[in-house]
């Protein structure tokens, strides 16, 4: 449902939303109290350990544990045949990615996890693990994969979207768009034609998968782990060991970094098979070279593009062909890739086509608006091209071709209020824009669009007999959430701030809520918070009606206090959401609100990116001197922490358009699975990111708000490769662009 | 093999643990004592949220055995507020805003408060090089610069 009540943002004269107030978690986190992952035990805990394999396609022919059980401190191995059937096809690749089955996929696939008394122990036991591996060709490049030939991890899994007599590496077709591409070309001035490529990133988040599982033999289980979605792990891992959802209680711990990559499980299944075979609780915690090898990095891409544009700048057909591999199981992104790629953009003639297609990499997980960075890196660096190449104004180009409210997107659906062309002129009228530049420095822009996402939500928001607010949500906070769930109840409510306690309850006391994940949580667990605390202003209300001896429809709620209305107007004193709460007990009992949505309505977010680049034409080293954030955030609730989502997602953006890539080898095997050699910015990299927060009101929420965090990693890597292709003389079109990258570029150019 | 007995200093309180031979003093810190406010990111040095000192040096606890920490003093975040007083970084970090997940905020806070002890007056430059050494996924380091470069200011004029 999307909420009647449409938005009244502006209309509403806020108190709390729009302030900077300290975060309820942040003396936790700044004194090492807080409880990641990683931080928690119990009595009698075992120490569980995954053995990987060491091969980048292999046939299991035989797994003998014998030798690890034997071991004394060994309470129990597990592998594929303690796991079930699972009949979802999504869910039994889970698994698989858990634990594999008949075949290793991936360097790094796990294939076998012991539980023992240490570490120590658990490390012997897995060299103890023999396994007869029959090692089978592989592939890693998505056009490799895509060749007739290739290698093949499944066949017959392609879906009835792939035509015949293509590789057994892709899975499935997308298109979309409208109008006539080549109709649109033939008015063009010019055609461009670019193949772009960007390899695959990891989300890289600091605090490594962990987890703490027990159960019991009677199917009664809890698990603590760090996730985006603890009703996601519940229903997941139920669905894996075949026990009921209801039995399975999950605590979600403080999370460590997700970006994406923490929407699925990896090792909880394994901890909770671990903890049923030994009756001991068992605790999983990945080394950093398990995250790399075996967790969820994003796609790598080959897009190709074509668009014709006239020489006064307007495009007149806009076509992306998409493949990107997404590891060894169906699933890229390239469907929201695909829908993303012309998003930004108003156009008659525009389609996409996209190629899902499996290698022998490890599963991709969402990283960070999935899907989209890599179609505007190949968009949105045509788009620069042409502009330049007729002399044109890239961020002119972008306004005369910038969708707007009542824009039919390339994707389907017509855009209602959107704030592309406000972050556009925004760019435009900031000094950023006409500042000096010096000799190897170039300038780039990008534009970037991301869905936002709502889902099922359920909060109960509770007030305590003294008169303060609890208020319970279901979804792990990321990035500062229990703040602006807190503002939100207090503005509603018309109390402080501090009088409002927002906490991440287990999948044992609210009803299910989608993972944090889609730019979704302030949106609609803010919408769900917003109207629970309606719920309970109108039982509050009731009560005071109640006291009063009128009706409660003569009472409205003004200030934090019930105050009579109408013809009752001013015979009774205010009575404060305090002096209610006290006397609760004899007025009806404890007094809370609670909601439950499927949220709709999330509406759509855009950005617009600045960035200043130099480069060292001995080296090939870049170097980001100046960088700006332009973006609609529709109302920013906390704004320190809108600037945040848009600081964070753009310097992601700069990893991965500068630094970041898997390396694989001839052997199929991941060669820099290590912070060292896979290498994320550092302070030292970076100049302080400026940001520009604008707020067009989203009509799909109470105070207009729009999601936040995925948007800002749209742009970068087109942003710095057209500020580097600028500084270089050159145009880059594959990602990373590392020093030799550019270097090469810049050499080949020069002859 | 028999454990290895230590006894060392950590936060001013006198510490003694026994520990194996190829215990990281991370291990001791977060298994053997329960002190799981330093962080493993990467255990090989590059991410810094493990950083502590020893005798004053900033290091990465993951790259140093709990048997080298004998006679040693040992800081960790732990021991940075006295009390119920947050040392200035930590209240500029929550100020600024400079954690979002927070992972990383311990490590980066003990770094930081390394810096000013030996540079009480950090440029910008200074910070974001001496920070080099602890990853941040989250902030994009603005928010984190600006808070350690405030801190310091606060701390100066304190002083």
């Amino acid at each position: 449902m999307a909420l009647d009540s449409k938005s009244d943002g502006e209309k509403l004269n806020f108190k709390v939303i729009g302030t900077r107030p300290l975060r309820p978690d942040g003396i936790d986190k700044v004194t090492g109290r807080a409880r990641f992952g990683a931080d928690m035990s119990a009595p009698g805990m075992l120490v569980g350990l995954v053995l990987r394999s060491p091969h980048a396609h292999a046939r299991i022919k035989s797994i003998d544990t014998s030798a690890a059980e034997a071991l004394t401190g060994v309470h129990a191995v597990v592998t594929r045949a303690d796991f079930g059937a699972v009949e979802n096809e999504a869910t039994a690749d889970v698994l698989d990615n858990c634990m594999a089955g008949d075949k290793a996929l991936y360097d790094g696939h796990a294939v076998a996890a012991v539980a023992a008394t240490s570490g120590k122990i658990a490390k012997q036991a897995l060299k103890l693990i023999e396994i007869d591996y029959e090692p089978l060709p592989h592939v890693t490049d998505v056009d490799a994969a895509m060749q007739p030939d290739a290698p093949s991890l499944h066949d017959g899994r392609a879906n009835e979207t792939v035509p015949e007599g293509m590789s057994p590496n892709v899975m499935a077709r997308h298109e979309f768009g409208h109008g006539d591409i080549e109709a649109g070309l033939a008015q063009a001035d010019r055609v461009l034609e670019r193949t772009y490529r960007t390899e695959a990133t990891h989300q890289g988040y600091i605090e490594p998968h962990a987890c703490l599982a027990s159960m019991g033999p009677d199917g009664q289980a809890d698990l603590w782990c760090c996730t985006q979605g603890h009703y996601m792990v519940r229903n997941t891992c139920a669905e894996i060991l075949g026990i009921e959802q209801g039995q399975l209680r999950v605590t979600a711990s403080e999370i460590g970094g997700g970006f994406g990559g923490k929407t699925t499980v990896f090792l909880e299944p394994v901890a909770l098979k671990l903890a049923q075979k030994s009756g001991r609780p068992v605790k999983m915690v990945m080394s950093r070279a398990e995250v790399l090898r075996a967790t969820g990095p994003t796609a790598s891409s080959s897009i190709d593009v074509r668009i014709g544009m006239t020489k006064d700048g307007r495009i007149t057909a806009g076509f992306a062909e998409l493949r990107y591999q997404g590891g060894a199981y169906p699933g890229s992104p390239v469907d929201m890739g695909s829908m993303s790629a012309f998003a930004p953009y108003d156009l008659e003639n525009v389609k996409t086509v996209g190629w899902d297609v499996v290698t022998n990499r490890p599963k991709q997980a969402a990283y960070r608006a999935p899907g989209a960075p890599m179609a505007a890196f190949a968009v949105e660096s045509a788009i620069d091209e042409l502009a330049k190449g007729f002399g044109l104004d890239p961020l002119e180009v972008r306004l005369k071709n910038a969708a707007r409210e009542g824009t039919r997107a390339s994707y389907g659906p017509t855009y209602p209020a959107i704030g592309l062309e406000a972050t556009l002129r925004k760019a435009k009228d900031h000094p950023h824009w006409s500042a000096p530049l010096g000799p190897n420095q170039g300038r780039g822009v990008a534009c970037g669009f991301w869905f936002n996402f709502g889902g099922d939500t359920c909060v109960s928001l509770n007030i305590t007999p003294d008169g303060t607010v609890t208020l319970s949500e279901g979804n792990p906070d990321i990035g500062g959430s229990r703040a602006s769930m807190s503002m939100m109840a207090a503005e509603e409510l018309g109390i402080p701030y501090d009088k409002v306690r927002t906490v991440i309850a287990d999948t044992g006391s609210l009803g299910q809520n989608e993972v944090t994940d889609g730019s979704r949580v302030t949106f609609a667990v803010g919408l769900a918070t917003i109207e629970a605390a309606r719920a309970a202003k109108r039982e509050m209300c009731k009560r005071a009606a109640m006291v009063w001896g009128i009706d409660e429809e003569a009472v409205v709620w003004e200030d934090g206090a019930a105050k009579p209305a109408g013809p009752n107007a001013g015979d009774h004193e205010p009575m404060s959401l305090a002096e209610i709460a006290a006397i609760a007990s004899n007025t009806g009992g404890p007094i809370a609100g609670h909601f439950e949505v499927n949220a709709e309505g999330a509406g759509v977010s855009f950005a617009t990116h600045m960035v200043d680049t130099e480069v060292d034409p001995d080296t090939g080293a870049v170097k980001i001197l100046r960088y700006t954030v332009f973006q609609d955030a529709g109302k920013a609730v906390h704004p320190s922490y809108v600037e945040g989502q848009f600081q964070g997602g753009a310097v992601q953006g700069i990893g991965w358009a500068l630094n970041e890539e898997y390396i694989y080898g001839e052997d199929g095997i991941l060669q820099n699975p290590g912070f060292l050699d896979y290498r994320i910015p550092v302070a030292s990299d970076l100049p302080m990111i400026d940001t520009v927060i604008l707020e067009i009101p989203n009509p799909g929420h109470p105070y207009g708000v729009r999601g936040v965090g995925e948007t800002s990693i749209v742009p970068p890597l087109a942003a710095v490769a057209n500020a580097v292709s600028e500084a270089a003389g050159v145009r880059m079109t594959a990602l990373p662009m590392s020093p030799p990258r550019v270097l090469a570029a810049i050499q080949s150019e020069n002859g | 093999m028999s454990k290895i007995h230590v006894t060392t200093t950590i936060n001013g309180d006198p510490t003694e643990y026994l520990c194996e031979a190829e215990d990281t003093l991370l291990d001791v810190l977060r298994d053997r004592l329960g002190m799981t406010g330093s962080k493993e990111g990467c255990g090989t040095g590059d991410c810094g949220a493990c950083s502590i000192t020893v005798d004053g040096r900033l290091v990465c606890a993951c790259l140093m055995l709990g048997a080298e920490a004998e006679g040693r003093e040992i800081g960790t975040i732990e021991g940075m507020a006295k009390g119920d007083t947050l040392h200035p970084l930590q209240q500029k970090f929550i100020e600024h805003a400079a954690l979002q997940c927070g992972i990383c905020t311990p490590g980066i806070l003990v770094a930081a408060k390394s810096l000013l002890e030996r540079n009480p007056d950090p440029t910008e430059e200074e910070a974001r090089y001496w920070l080099a050494g602890n990853l941040c996924r989250c902030t994009g380091y603005d928010k984190i610069i600006r808070a350690v470069l405030d801190a310091a200011q606060d701390m100066r004029e304190a002083s």
